[in-house]
C-alpha cells in the first residue's frame, strides 16, 4: 500500500474570479445572487447588471457557512466588502439557509435567467444538470420560464452520480468525458442510471473485461438517455443550452447531443455559475422596481 | 406558465401539471384534493417577476405523487377524470397518468 494522501478523483476545481475593468465605486445598484447547491455553492456579484466578480466552491455540510464562504471567496479579488451590497438573492437547494440573503427565488427561475444572460435571448429549452437534480425548462426571449420539470426525487443521472463513478474507476473527473471516448466500439449503456446499481454493474463489467474507458463510455451513455427522456417530455425548441457541472462533461453531453440531433450552444463563462448569475440580475431587476431593500 | 410537479422514476411518469397564467387563484383544488397537495399561494415561486397569486403542489407531496395521488387514479371504480382537475374551472390542471 503506497503511503499519502488517498487522491479524490472526484475532485473539481475551485475557482473565483473578477472583472479588473469594472468599477463598483459609484454604481446604482450592487447585486449578489449566492447559489446553495447539493454540491457546489455559487456567489454571483454583479454591478449595475454586469458581471463583477464571482466564486464557486464545494458545499460542506452547513449550507449557511457554504454561502459565506462561496461569498468571502467571490470577494477575495476585488475591493468591495459584503455591506456595499444592495440586494441578495439566495437560490438553489439550499436558499432558505443562505444569511445574508434578503429574499430566495427557485433554481428554476434563476437558471433560466442565466442562461439568458450567458447564452443569449436566443435560448428557449435549458437543461441544467445539477449535483442532485435535473431540471428541464422552456422560457422566452427575456428569460421567463414558460414550462419546466425538475426531478429531484432521486440523483440518477447527475453530477454526484458521475462523481461516484469517477472515483470508483479511478479517473479524475474532468477527464471522463474525453476517455469515454477513447474507446474501438461504443458499449452498451449501462441498463440502470441508479448510482448504486449502476455501480454494481459497472464492476461487473470490469470483471467480465471491459477496459475502464468502456465502461465510463457506458455510464455516459446511460446519463445520456436518462437526460434525454426528461427533455421528451417538456420538448425541445432551439435553441439549446446546458447549464450546470454536466454540461463540462463532453462524454455525457457529445451522446446527447447525437440522440437528439441539436447541437448546444456554447458560452466562455462557467456553466456552474447559471444559476447564481440568474439570482443576482432577478436582484437587479426587482432593485430596479422598486422592489429592493427597503 | 406550465409548472410540472412530480418526477419519473423506474415505475413510470408522475407529473401534475398546473397552468399558472390560467389558475385565477381560487382555491378549488386545494378543497377537491383528499390528500391535501395543493396550496394556494401569494406569489409563483418559479416567477418572482409575477405578484399574481397561484395554486402550487406543496413541495413536501411533490415527490410522493405516485401515493398521493394513487386513490384517485382513474381505474377500477374511480371516475375517469381526478376530483382536481374537476374542480378546476379554469382548465389549468393536467396530470401525466
Amino acid at each position: 500500500m503506497v503511503e499519502g494522501k488517498k487522491q479524490e478523483f472526484w475532485r473539481w476545481a475551485e475557482t473565483n474570479w473578477v472583472d479588473p475593468d469594472i468599477r463598483w465605486e459609484g454604481a446604482e445598484f450592487i447585486t449578489l445572487g449566492i447559489d446553495v447547491g447539493s454540491v457546489s455553492s455559487q456567489a454571483v456579484i454583479m454591478v449595475d447588471g454586469k458581471m463583477y466578480a464571482w466564486g464557486n466552491m464545494r458545499t460542506g455540510s452547513n449550507s449557511p457557512n457554504s454561502a459565506r464562504n462561496a461569498l468571502k471567496f467571490a470577494l477575495e479579488k476585488t475591493t468591495l466588502t459584503e455591506d456595499k451590497v444592495h440586494y441578495c438573492i439566495g437560490t438553489g437547494y439550499g436558499r432558505v439557509n443562505v444569511p445574508m440573503g434578503d429574499r430566495t427565488v427557485t433554481e428554476i427561475a434563476c437558471h433560466a435567467r442565466g442562461a439568458n444572460f450567458f447564452y443569449g435571448s436566443t435560448v428557449r429549452t435549458v437543461l441544467d444538470v445539477g449535483g442532485q437534480d435535473i431540471k428541464a425548462i422552456r422560457c422566452d426571449e427575456k428569460g421567463k420560464v414558460i414550462n419546466f420539470l425538475m426531478n429531484d426525487k432521486c440523483a440518477a443521472g447527475t453530477g454526484r452520480g458521475m462523481e461516484v463513478f469517477s472515483d470508483l474507476l479511478s479517473v479524475p473527473i474532468g477527464e471522463v468525458g474525453e476517455r469515454s471516448y477513447q474507446i474501438e466500439t461504443e458499449p452498451l449503456a449501462v441498463s440502470s442510471t441508479c448510482v448504486v446499481y449502476a455501480k454494481s454493474e459497472a464492476t461487473g463489467l470490469l470483471r467480465k473485461g471491459l477496459s475502464t474507458n468502456e465502461v465510463l463510455a457506458a455510464y455516459c451513455s446511460a446519463m445520456a438517455d436518462r437526460i434525454y427522456s426528461l427533455l421528451e417530455r417538456i420538448g425541445v425548441e432551439p435553441e439549446f443550452a446546458i447549464t450546470g457541472g454536466m454540461a463540462k462533461n463532453k462524454g455525457v453531453i457529445g451522446r446527447l447531443t447525437k440522440k437528439m440531433g441539436l447541437e448546444p450552444l456554447k458560452t466562455s463563462w462557467d456553466t456552474q455559475l447559471a444559476g447564481a448569475a440568474g439570482a443576482a440580475l432577478f436582484g437587479y431587476a426587482l432593485c430596479h422596481k422598486g422592489r429592493g431593500r427597503k | 406558465m406550465l409548472t410540472n410537479y412530480g418526477y419519473c422514476d423506474g415505475s413510470g411518469n408522475y407529473f401534475i401539471t398546473i397552468d399558472t397564467d390560467k389558475c385565477n387563484a381560487c382555491g378549488a383544488c386545494v378543497e377537491a384534493c383528499p390528500g391535501k397537495i395543493f396550496k394556494v399561494v401569494d406569489e409563483d415561486p418559479n416567477d418572482p417577476m409575477n405578484e399574481d397569486p397561484t395554486a402550487i403542489v406543496v413541495h413536501e407531496k411533490k415527490n410522493k405523487l405516485n401515493y398521493e395521488c394513487g386513490p384517485c387514479k382513474p381505474s377500477g371504480d374511480n371516475p375517469p377524470t381526478p376530483p382536481c382537475v374537476v374542480a378546476c374551472k379554469k382548465g389549468a390542471m393536467s396530470h401525466s397518468w
